[in-house]
């Protein structure tokens, strides 16, 4: 299954080789151009029979991790997270890092020996070490080097009805719709591209959009979803198998308020469910697109995800379904000059 | 022009959502200029050709705001901030949606020092979700309601940032006689939100010049923070403020306007806070850019001060700008 694959392959800011290869192997036959631009972002396109509107899509490759920072005498790894990840969840989870996915194990101070005051609080990074089973620095050295990445090694499942758990769904779920989407042709160019360095500061997508000059483009996202016990409903954000989120605000974008009613519409039509992400913060690869060169009609679309940024995410099948299908009747409406 | 400020500020166009507002100008300004047309991200830009230098002034249209991300089994609305919101100011304040609804902004219960957005809501009247859903949906955009009110030299309204700006630049195109630069006029979307539309609207116009016309705080009230600018002392020539460090040339270049045509201005160092020029500089290659500055007082509150004498300032040295020159660009 191609999000399992997704999911499961390993790519940080910066160095999302594995994912873009994973990708390029898939994307290649569909597509009628493929290269990779000076950041590495993917950049692919099928071509229409007209010339436009230009149409581009964007799903980002990256997934936040952990970079190591310094190899302690002891062998044990220091880290820094790459990306917004919460000290909090890190604690006794297991990791791979780098290339050669060398196993680890993120360990603090034992509970036994924490003073009382120490376990009222959550254990900060610089308490945390990486264990990878080597008992000085040479060996360690062997292994790992510094500015490697570690990952959570979560594998990806079905769970329940109709849910899936992972890591990185944010943002391999959008990778995963982009390269369905590429599937089909359309009478336009579609522009799919899967870009670098989002978690960092949505880095990759403004060259991108830069070369390309898109005239619509739709960014496809993994978002949050805290439909859960203990946090009230007007801070849910999303609710996972609700449907595809569609973005009115956030921190860095206000989307392109006709494409929104567009897509709002299409959902109507197509009794597809969608709900408005209720949430304005967060920042997604549209801020970028949307004030590239003269401007750009953006919008965005995402996949609730429960736990998002952790080790684990819950998302739901079915809004990935629906989701695939409201961008499908999107671009079915830019073919026939709707929008 | 009081009457046009007027017709200004009592306009809805929250950021995002500025076509209210930037229709009026159209309106206002179609006939004055040789081109005016809305651009991908709704900036108005209004274009009157010359063949000196290319000047981009920036005012923007939109306002600070609230965006509903909830509505409630009882029908009360929760909300995000659009722009920079204080939540002491919001408390006990109107809203009005596009379609004219209004709302009141109350909070639940706890001490006003740990009072935030999330902790607030408001209140249309509904007694419902059903009938709260009749009148706003989640996503719709809200702004202060407010009048406008004329307090004689001084005017106080909401959206005072940045439609004075708008107003300065409505009122500097009709003034201008002869110019012999090429103009553009762009009344700028979504700056509350990180100067977007200014953005996108100097790449595509490329200028050689580039000033933004919008409010500043001041120092003047009861103890306030240390800011030596005050009401009526004059247009404010921004020197720096957190977006951009004035260009020192163009800085100069108004500093000698003013002093030429006796223009009444201050100096302006802004701690914290920029304007479209903060996006317009650093366009391209780069552009020299500066801010003329209105002194305004209680920024981003629904009573937003300034003086008459300040405006008019203003306005005179753009045009002056538009009239001068600038053989040193």
């Amino acid at each position: 299954m191609l999000l399992k694959r997704l999911s499961e392959a390993c790519g940080g800011p910066g160095q999302e080789d594995e994912v873009r290869n994973l990708i390029r192997d898939e994307v290649t036959p569909l597509v009628d151009e493929i290269s990779t631009d000076a950041l590495g972002n993917l950049i692919t396109l099928r071509r229409g029979n007209q010339e436009g509107p230009r149409v581009m899509i964007a799903a980002h490759m990256d997934e936040v991790a952990l970079m190591i920072m310094a190899i302690e005498s002891s062998g044990l790894l220091k880290f820094n997270p790459i990306g917004g990840i919460d000290p909090r969840v890190l604690v006794a989870k297991t990791v791979v890092i780098g290339k050669n996915r060398v196993p680890g194990v993120i360990g603090s101070k034992p509970i036994h020996l924490q003073r009382p005051e120490e376990r009222e609080k959550a254990i900060s990074i610089n308490e945390m070490f990486i264990d990878i089973g080597v008992s000085i620095k040479s060996e360690a050295e062997k292994l790992v080097k510094i500015g490697d990445l570690a990952y959570f090694s979560t594998k990806f499942a079905e769970i329940g009805n109709d849910k899936f758990k992972g890591k990185a769904f944010d943002d391999r779920v959008g990778c995963s719709l982009l390269i369905d989407l590429l599937h089909d042709r359309y009478d336009f160019p579609l522009y799919g591209v899967f870009t670098v360095q989002e978690e960092v500061g949505l880095r990759g997508a403004g060259v991108a959009a830069h070369r390309i000059q898109p005239d619509i483009a739709l960014v496809l996202e993994g978002t949050t979803a805290s439909d859960v016990p203990e946090t009230p409903e007007h801070k849910h954000a999303t609710s996972v198998g609700k449907g595809p989120c569609i973005t009115i605000m956030d921190s860095s974008v206000i989307p392109d308020p006709r494409l929104v009613a567009t897509l709002l519409q299409i959902a109507s039509e197509n009794e597809i469910p969608v709900q408005i992400r209720r949430n304005t913060a967060g920042g997604t690869d549209a801020g970028k697109i949307q004030s590239s060169r003269s401007g750009v009609r953006v919008a965005t679309i995402s996949i609730p995800c429960r736990y998002i940024h952790s080790p684990v995410a819950v998302m739901s099948k079915a809004d990935y379904d629906n989701a695939l299908k409201l961008v499908k009747a999107f671009l079915h409406c830019v073919e026939k000059g709707e929008i | 022009m009081k009457n046009l400020i007027k017709e200004l500020v009592e306009s809805f166009g929250p950021t995002g959502f500025e076509s209210e507002v930037t229709n009026k100008i159209a309106d206002l300004v179609r006939d004055k200029v040789d081109e005016c047309y809305v651009d991908t991200l709704g900036n108005l830009i209004a274009h009157k050709k010359g063949n000196g230098k290319k000047i981009m002034f920036s005012a923007h249209a939109d306002e600070i705001g609230v965006v509903v991300i909830h509505i409630d089994e009882n029908g009360f609305l929760r909300f995000s901030s659009v722009g920079g919101l204080n939540p002491l100011t919001m408390l006990g304040n109107r809203v009005r949606f596009a379609n004219g609804t209004i709302g009141v902004i109350g909070k639940e219960k706890g001490e006003l020092k740990d009072l935030s957005i999330e902790k607030m809501y408001i209140d249309i009247g509904a007694t419902s979700k059903d009938e709260a859903q009749k009148l706003v949906s989640v996503g719709d955009f809200g702004i202060f309601h407010r009048e406008f009110a004329d307090l004689g030299k001084r005017i106080v309204a909401k959206s005072m940032d940045d439609r004075i700006g708008c107003a300065v630049l409505i009122e500097a195109i009709n003034k201008l006689e002869k110019s012999d630069h090429d103009l553009y006029f762009v009344f700028s979307t979504q700056e509350e939100v990180g100067l977007r539309g200014a953005r996108t609207a100097a790449y595509h116009i490329d200028p050689d010049l580039g000033i933004a016309i919008d409010v500043t705080l001041t120092g003047d009230t009861p103890k306030a923070p240390r800011m030596d600018v005050s009401l009526g002392k004059g247009a404010a020539i921004k020197v720096k403020d957190s977006a951009i460090i004035t260009h020192p040339k163009v800085k100069d270049l108004l500093v000698r306007l003013a002093t030429q045509h006796n223009i009444p201005y201050q100096l302006e160092i802004l701690e914290s806070g920029g304007t479209d020029a903060g996006a317009i500089h650093l366009t391209k290659a780069g552009v020299p850019s500066g801010t003329i500055s209105v002194p305004c007082r209680y920024v981003h509150s629904p009573s937003e001060m300034v003086d008459m004498d300040d405006v008019q300032n203003c306005v005179d040295l753009v045009v002056a700008v538009c009239q001068d020159p600038l053989s040193e660009f």
